[in-house]
């Protein structure tokens, strides 16, 4: 089991702040192509990995990282702070 | 070094004043304070800006600490805010403060240039018209190659 998080616009086309999800994904990548299978919303949000950035246990990452032990995986937009 | 991820509005001046006394050491302080801007061709209502609790305060860490390892610095204060905020309210500041100027600025710089694009922070435009994230800049990703 493993807490997955959404924010900004990737939050709104899913449709929830963050979940729970039963995964035996090795990957992020992986974990993307489960969460892609669901529904046409997540298809949606998961459309172009380029505009998306991904976080493990709160770690900036990218999508080829391994999800061994990891217990948040978070995904977002490019970031706008400051 | 402090960090600061409140909602509230925070008092600059104050801010600065407590960053920049009791030293002896420290020839130059920097500040810097971001504002929410308004555009005369799109009036803004709201800036809302949305965060990752936790996260954001270890990344923030992590730029502050990487600025401490790079320049002189005697400390840093980064506050930024998150919520919805006003065209005119200030979103956020940093200060450095440095035996010499050139390591305060250098510095400050270098905070900007990360926290735009490695702190998660998301801002959402509220207009008249509607409502938009604002994009992130291919010009913020690139300002980090300088450094």
């Amino acid at each position: 089991m493993i807490d997955v998080l959404y924010f900004a616009w990737v939050r709104e086309r899913i449709g929830l702040p963050r979940e729970q999800v039963e995964t035996t994904a090795a990957t992020v990548a992986e974990l993307v192509e489960e969460l892609r299978a669901r529904e046409e919303r997540y298809a949606l949000a998961f459309s172009d990995l380029t505009a998306l950035r991904v976080a493990v246990d709160q770690d900036l990452t990218d999508f080829d990282a391994s999800l061994k032990g990891a217990r948040e995986v978070a995904f977002f937009p490019p970031m706008t702070g400051g | 070094m402090r960090i600061v991820v409140q909602e509230q509005p925070f008092d600059l001046g104050a801010e600065a004043n407590a960053f920049a006394a009791n030293r002896t050491d420290m020839g130059a302080i920097v500040t810097f304070t971001g504002v929410v801007r308004d555009d005369p061709e799109k009036p803004l209502r709201q800036m809302m800006i949305e965060h990752y609790p936790g996260m954001t305060e270890r990344a923030l860490e992590k730029i502050a600490t990487e600025a401490r390892a790079r320049w002189a610095l005697g400390d840093v204060l980064v506050i930024h805010r998150y919520g919805p905020m006003r065209p005119g309210e200030q979103i956020m500041m940093v200060a450095t403060a440095a035996p010499h100027r050139k390591d305060a600025f250098e510095a400050a710089e270098y905070l900007m240039d990360y926290l735009k694009s490695r702190a998660p922070f998301w801002k959402k435009e509220q207009g008249a018209d509607g409502e938009g994230w604002v994009a992130a800049k291919d010009a913020d990703e690139d300002a980090l190659s300088r450094w």
